[in-house]
């Protein structure tokens, strides 16, 4: 902070030890909780070897999960890929849990340790502890514990039916993960234990109601022609919770089967927030270990080499390619994220009237408290609706690409002058809206009363059609959970069926 | 105050489980491609492990999401020259917008083939999955045994090794309760009526004596040799090494034998291997001869049969012996040979043997040999032939001939 500040270097080498590890994290603890005000969960520091970096990898983050290939898959081609040295591993991976575990690899340097701390254990750390999306639909206290029932439940099932056939439904209730969200109830929060008093009872319920009587009366001839409508629908909304619906409705899964369809689901919904809040989430770490390492130099805990190794990663991590280059594969969620804090800092405290013009509510505000409810109320598309400023779209030199079907030419539609700001911004926001990334699809009907048939719809958005092969693919894996006839209509946004897909059951 | 933990030290193969998995959902994938690695490997280096590779395709997760066509708007940074209204021509490959449109695209590296190496263990298991000696039968039964380790309860005493921990811990507690319960019942009593403190604290001390585990408590797995009949099975590799197999029909013949006896020493503990070469005579070599020796000559194929007949009658008699017999030729034979080796085969071997399988190494194009022709007349379910013109032919093949049969 103050010029010529006494020199008390923290360390100067590259090796780490835990004695250092807690020594930087007391100091930066010191400043983001003392100076800035964040609001952590407890840390849990964990140091791992790069092969267990592998592990977690595969487990989706988690320190645990259930067995499955595409874990294995997804092992085996992160570590062919490391080996080969295409790529490198993440410097850390987070934990929301409570407390907050972090991955410290222990090839890194000391420099690049205090970075992951200061961006994992402070910067992730408090957004999951502020976010709205993450305190509706996490919890954190749960989430390890959950883990580990499911873990269990599911090596139970493969002891009892099977790999093969708990194989088979986790491979199909994986097919629609994306569909078992719901974006507007509130889930329960997560507690392992009463997950299991539940799953006993369900399956207590299922066994009381079994009745062998039934199956001695006569089976009606012809479902089909008995289906005699009042009309109603059934759900008589449409809900987009679709693995939830099969969850609960599904004619032909047994309980153990409902069960692990409704782990998939809970996973989901745990990963849910961290997909809607990606340029948020990663932006705000990258600020706060940003300022606050450049804090520990200002105070003279760090010297101009550590600084050095710090800036090098950190520039590597925001760095956004333009469309033409090589490297480019969209827009960096580091890049904008991190780009977009800062300058919402820079709006509070130094605006221009152009800044006055289009934030009038924060300019010249105290930008911790902006910065605060920003991180707290937003996620992806509303923050970047609310925040992205005309100097940004400069900065990045942002331009919008109209694809039409009935056009042989890409046409631009908007770049970054004062004609285009509001439409870019607008829709640069709806690119982070889940209905533009996921198709939307939601189940319409259920014919209990017929063939027992369940009909999907899809809304197709700006007439963009499903990918087909993989469409096909996914009606088997919905055809094999829901036991008889699927359908999957896709309408128009007038409403009319304009395309249909159908998978019988078994 | 955070918590700093070292799990450096904790299991680094949690995601083993994983690794098998997924090996067991691809083994068709994987086993094709094992074909081709092996074809391009010498025939020392036959059983190690190795890279494979399935397609990308085979091994992709479906989801719903969007395909091309459509209307969409698309951002991208690093504008340059491109003002509103310029029209730019679509880039062809099908790209649209590039992958700036946000879609999952995990596997973006455009890699149409998932490579992996497998260890030597993996390898040879998934190589010779699904493998078998057909009609291998418990022969002579109780005439041929062999020792086996059995469990057999717990003693106390044993190795370390052996120790039953669980076991141990649970005599130990019984131990202490029982040892301890008159004390305590004493202590209660004093403690109630108000004996002197002496007399208490000597109790307690006495109740601390007791050990937590004594080496009286400790139990051990126990395990006994008991002899169980066994079957025994001999595989006769005969191999034609006359001067018209040349170097690329020999390597054919040896890649066939060379998977064979790997096959049989890792599958089955008692498999006797005879080799049997021969040109215009024939003679039992040893392995190391078998495979390297570069002996030539002219051909008689009987001279083999008749040598393999030999030694069945000598030493591995039928009532105690599995026997299994597996012939590389290049099918040139001449004259009165040939329809002497089918009648030494079909009338005096087959009777004795469960599966003869004859391979055939034909100069390429031709299709009727003088052996395959009169071997062909042979109708019986123990004899299989088949024909490898390529190296890529000889997996597939061993594979054929010796399938698990459908239970």
């Amino acid at each position: 902070m103050s010029e010529g500040a006494p020199r008390d270097y923290l360390s100067t080498g590259a090796e780490w030890s835990f004695e250092l590890i807690q020594d930087y994290d007391l100091a930066i603890a010191e400043i983001a909780h003392d100076e800035y005000g964040l609001d952590t969960y407890p840390n849990q520091i964990e140091v791992i070897a790069s092969e267990q970096m592998l592990d977690a990898y595969a487990s989706l983050g988690l320190p645990i999960g259930y067995p499955h290939w595409s874990h294995g898959k997804e092992f085996i081609r992160n570590e062919q890929r490391y080996r080969k040295g295409a790529q490198g591993l993440a410097y850390e991976i987070v934990i929301n849990a409570n407390p907050c575990i972090s991955y410290l690899m222990e090839e890194n340097t000391m420099p690049m340790q205090a970075l992951v701390i200061a961006h994992a254990c402070y910067g992730h750390n408090s957004f999951f502890k502020g976010n709205y999306l993450f305190r509706q639909w996490t919890n954190a206290d749960a989430i390890i514990d959950y883990m580990v029932f499911a873990r269990s439940y599911v090596l139970k099932c493969e002891e009892r039916y099977g790999v093969d056939r708990v194989e088979d439904v986790l491979d199909s209730a994986h097919a629609l993960m994306q569909h078992g969200v719901d974006r507007y109830h509130h889930p329960t929060p997560l507690s392992a234990q009463e997950e299991e008093e539940r799953q006993r009872e369900r399956a207590e319920h299922d066994w009381k109601q079994f009745d062998d009587i039934w199956r001695t009366l006569p089976t009606v001839k012809h479902a089909r022609n008995r289906r005699e409508r009042d009309g109603q629908r059934f759900p008589p909304e449409p809900q987009e919770n679709v693995l939830y619906f099969i969850e609960k409705h599904s004619p032909s899964l047994e309980p153990w089967q409902r069960e692990i369809v409704r782990i998939v689901r809970k996973m989901a919904q745990y990963f849910y927030p961290q997909g809607m809040t990606k340029v948020m989430n990663e932006g705000w770490a990258c600020f706060w270990h940003y300022r606050l390492l450049h804090d520990l130099y200002d105070r003279g805990r760090v010297n101009d080499a550590f600084m050095m190794e710090v800036l090098a990663s950190h520039t590597n991590v925001i760095f956004q390619p333009g469309f033409d280059d090589p490297r480019y594969s969209g827009i960096n969620p580091y890049a904008l994220g991190f780009a977009m804090f800062q300058d919402i800092r820079r709006i509070c405290e130094e605006p221009d009237d152009e800044d006055r013009a289009w934030f009038p509510d924060i300019a010249g505000g105290d930008w911790r408290k902006v910065l605060d409810f920003a991180m707290r109320n937003f996620k992806d598309e509303s923050f970047i609706g609310q925040y992205l400023s005309p100097k940004l779209m400069r900065q990045f030199r942002l331009f919008e690409i109209a694809d039409r079907e009935d056009n042989e030419h890409l046409v631009v539609d908007a770049i970054h002058n004062e004609q285009g700001y509001q439409q870019l911004r607008r829709d640069l926001a709806r690119q982070y809206n889940r209905a533009y990334l996921i198709p939307d699809i939601q189940v319409w009907d259920f014919d209990i009363k017929g063939d027992r048939a369940l009909t999907l719809r899809h809304f197709r958005l700006n007439n963009r059609p499903l990918e087909d092969e993989d469409a096909g693919e996914v009606m088997k894996h919905l055809a094999r959970l829901w036991g008889y006839r699927v359908v999957l209509e896709t309408v128009d946004e007038d409403g009319t069926v304009v395309d249909q897909r159908e998978q019988g059951g078994n | 105050m955070s918590i700093i933990i070292d799990r450096r030290l904790n299991d680094r193969k949690k995601s083993a489980v994983n690794r098998q998995r997924f090996l067991r959902r691809y083994k068709k994938q994987i086993r094709r491609s094992l074909g081709d690695v092996v074809s391009e490997r010498s025939i020392t280096d036959m059983d190690h492990g190795g890279e494979v590779k399935i397609p990308v395709r085979d091994i992709s997760e479906p989801t719903f999401r969007h395909g091309q066509g459509g209307d969409r708007n698309i951002i991208h940074p690093g504008n340059k020259e491109f003002a509103p209204g310029d029209r730019i021509r679509r880039p062809s490959g099908g790209g649209g917008g590039g992958s700036g449109d946000g879609e999952p695209s995990e596997s973006g590296e455009g890699e149409d083939e998932f490579m992996f190496s497998l260890s030597r263990e993996e390898f040879m298991n998934l190589f010779f999955d699904d493998l078998e000696l057909p009609r291998l039968a418990r022969n002579a039964l109780g005439d041929i045994r062999e020792p086996k380790w059995e469990r057999a309860g717990h003693t106390p005493s044993g190795t370390p090794m052996n120790l039953e921990i669980t076991r141990s811990l649970r005599n130990a507690m019984a131990r202490r309760i029982a040892l301890g319960a008159p004390l305590r019942r004493e202590l209660e009593a004093l403690e109630k009526s108000g004996g002197s403190q002496q007399e208490i604290e000597a109790l307690r001390e006495r109740l601390k004596k007791i050990p937590y585990l004594d080496e009286f408590d400790l139990r051990f797995r126990n395990k006994t040799q008991v002899m169980k009949p066994v079957s025994r099975a001999a595989m006769f590799c005969l191999m034609d090494v006359s001067a018209s197999m040349d170097e690329a029909k020999k390597d054919l013949a040896k890649r066939f034998f060379t998977l064979l006896y790997l096959f049989l020493s890792r599958k089955y503990e008692h498999v006797e291997v005879v080799f049997i070469r021969h040109t215009s005579d024939a003679e039992e070599v040893d392995e190391q001869t078998f495979f390297y020796d570069r002996k030539t000559g002219g051909t008689i194929v009987y001279s083999a049969l008749k040598l393999m007949h030999e030694i069945i009658l000598d030493r591995f008699p039928t009532d105690s012996w599995n026997l299994y017999g597996a012939q590389v030729s290049d099918g040139d034979a001449f004259g009165a040979d040939t329809e002497k080796s089918r009648a030494m085969l079909q009338n005096k071997l087959l009777p004795l043997l469960r599966y003869f399988a004859y391979v055939e190494v034909p100069d390429s194009g031709e299709r009727a040999t003088p052996l395959s022709a009169v071997y062909r007349q042979i109708v019986d379910p123990r004899f299989a032939m088949r024909c490898v013109s390529s190296r890529r032919d000889v997996y597939p093949v061993l594979r054929e001939l010796f399938a698990r049969e459908a239970a």
